[in-house]
């Protein structure tokens, strides 16, 4: 990888670390908040779904002030955490905390159109067999959901690995911590003689992308063959 | 094992209300389309919250709204076979199978051999549900909810949605369990042949309301139970096979009356369930001679009933059991039918249809 500059190839493994946490970490919330979206009614989901995708409409620069406000070490929640050791601010987690959000929507959408496609027939049919909600979820739902979780995923990944606003507003641009590949691009173009670096970058960033749609498509296919019952 | 079921439950268009007791065999809950029939299922299965009620299986309160009891489906130990089979998708016929039956607790052993063995499921148990058959289908639905080690079986209309072939394919398996298994069936149908065939009780339903419950030859015998009013009727007689004769045909006997249908498959001295459609039954006042027909029924007219159409459904009592037989009304004027008259009915031998012979009875 002798065609990276340090720096470069600093921000990639960054991004790459990045979104690989942003997407885990924000996985179990996602299933969660497809679930009671589309199953649950109860009051306050239309709050809730507007909440999830308050993130897709917004200007990310107001979505990262918004996460500087709450999550930063002035912040409610962020001062809470930092006692218990948890600091997002200008930190690579907080990096990929602002991912997290921004491809939330996406994920929660992917999830819960695969959720609205499953039968509850079959969920009755698990109960009558004697499995309890948890069991039902966890041996019927779950693998029938499983496209729509990886589609979720690679998805939440992409849009993690393309995050800029939202980022450099709540981590700032910190070579090493917070530069990802977005912000370094951004930070290339900035001074003189930069350009090769950012077009490096930027064909990184299309191959990634690409390859992401690729494997979600290869995968998708596997998967609902399998699920189909075929 | 009894299931009692009382049970109050508010729908957009009406109201269910009604109470049953079901014994042990098939307890048929038949009635046409939108009477309540499939939730009731629910409501025993526990997929189904009614605004009040109770329900009982062999002692054991499933549900009691007035003291605040509702166990949940998965305790309620009720294995449920559904119209569209309800398979999972992403399991192989053998793992669907094994489903049930680890969470009751119970390992594959002899038992999931036998159930696999009488259902035929041997050489399925590899495939998924999407390369079965809708029979086949059906028949993995019946093994899963046998081997869940349920205490009742629930069928909602589990032949509804297969033709006529499949149909004929399946029906058998629900006789075997009836006669072998001993766990008792709520089955739900609207098809009288069907009930004719499996039912032990039949308990009628009309808009949510019991129409009447009872043994299968009383309440099928009565008109006023039948969803597709007077085109569906038909009679169900018990009978025993007599000899099989040379011409093709086989001599039955019921109540003492000979009947003759074309060649069943049963042995002399079996017995099984005969339906007679009627449609196929022409009644005369006096003893007919001359005529084609073989199978000729003296008896007695218990109820003549009449609708808005220009048919008439009469309800005879005979040595071999009730009849009907649908007549004009004119017909029934003409003939002066009325309760206590004696006629003879005279069914066609060809009219008792080969797809509503039943099979053998448990009990003969």
């Amino acid at each position: 990888m002798d065609w990276l500059g340090p720096e470069e190839w600093q921000a990639v493994a960054l991004s790459l670390k990045v979104s690989f946490w942003a997407t885990l970490a924000s996985l179990p919330f996602g299933i969660l908040a497809a679930y009671a979206l589309a199953r649950w009614r109860f009051p306050g989901r239309q709050l809730l779904n507007g909440l999830v995708h308050l993130p897709l409409v917004l200007p990310p620069v107001v979505t990262g002030y918004l996460l500087l406000l709450t999550f930063g070490t002035q912040g409610a929640i962020g001062r809470a955490l930092a006692e218990v050791g948890i600091v997002f601010a200008f930190r690579w987690t907080g990096a990929a905390l602002a991912a997290a959000v921004m491809a939330f929507p996406l994920m929660v959408r992917a999830i819960r159109l695969s959720l609205d496609a499953v039968d509850p027939g079959l969920e009755e049919a698990a109960a009558t067999l004697g499995a309890s909600r948890a069991w039902v979820f966890l041996t019927v739902t779950l693998p029938l959901i499983l496209p729509g979780i990886l589609a979720g995923s690679i998805l939440a990944f992409a849009k993690a690995m393309g995050e800029f606003g939202a980022t450099i507003t709540f981590v700032s641009n910190i070579p090493g911590e917070t530069q990802t590949l977005p912000t370094a691009v951004y930070a290339f173009l900035q001074v003189p003689g930069g350009e090769p670096a950012a077009l490096r970058l930027v064909i990184i960033a299309v191959a990634v992308a690409m390859g992401a749609l690729f494997l979600s498509e290869w995968v998708g296919r596997r998967v609902a063959r399998r699920v189909a019952g075929t | 094992m009894t299931l009692s079921v009382s049970l109050t439950h508010g729908f957009e268009g009406f109201d269910l209300d009604l109470a049953f007791e079901a014994p042990p065999g098939v307890t048929v809950l038949f009635g046409r389309s939108g009477s309540g029939k499939t939730s009731i299922v629910n409501a025993v299965a526990g997929l189904l919250r009614p605004r009040s009620g109770r329900i009982v299986l062999d002692g054991e309160v499933l549900l009691d709204t007035g003291s605040g009891i509702a166990l949940p489906p998965h305790r309620r130990r009720i294995g449920a076979i559904f119209q569209d089979g309800r398979l999972f998708p992403h399991l192989t016929v053998r793992q669907n199978l094994a489903y049930g039956r680890w969470f009751a607790g119970a390992g594959a052993g002899a038992e999931t051999d036998r159930v696999v063995e009488m259902l035929g499921l041997g050489p399925l148990l590899d495939r998924r549900p999407g390369r079965l058959s809708g029979g086949e289908k059906q028949r993995v639905a019946i093994g899963r909810a046998l081997l869940a080690a349920p205490r009742l079986l629930l069928a909602d209309e589990p032949l509804a949605a297969l033709d006529e072939a499949r149909k004929a394919e399946i029906l058998p398996y629900f006789e075997r369990l009836r006669d072998e298994a001993q766990v008792p069936i709520l089955y739900v149908s609207h098809a009288p042949a069907e009930v004719a065939r499996l039912a032990t009780t039949v308990v009628a339903l009309k808009d949510g309301r019991l129409l009447r419950q009872g043994p299968a030859a009383e309440v099928l015998a009565d008109p006023a139970v039948l969803p597709a009013g007077v085109r569906g009727a038909g009679a169900v007689l018990e009978a025993r096979v007599v000899a099989h004769h040379e011409d093709g045909l086989s001599e039955l006997e019921a109540g003492g009356v000979p009947l003759f249908l074309p060649r069943v498959g049963q042995a002399p001295g079996a017995g099984l369930r005969v339906r007679i459609a009627a449609q196929e039954v022409i009644l005369s006042r006096e003893v007919p001679r001359g005529l084609s027909a073989l199978n000729i029924l003296p008896g007695e007219v218990e109820a003549v009933t009449t609708g808005r159409g220009p048919g008439a459904l009469v309800s005879l009592k005979t040595p071999a059991g009730p009849i009907l037989a649908r007549v004009t009304r004119r017909s029934a004027q003409a003939l002066d039918l009325a309760p206590g008259v004696a006629v003879h009915a005279i069914v066609k031998s060809v009219a008792i249809a080969p797809e509503d012979v039943g099979g053998a009875l448990s009990g003969g």
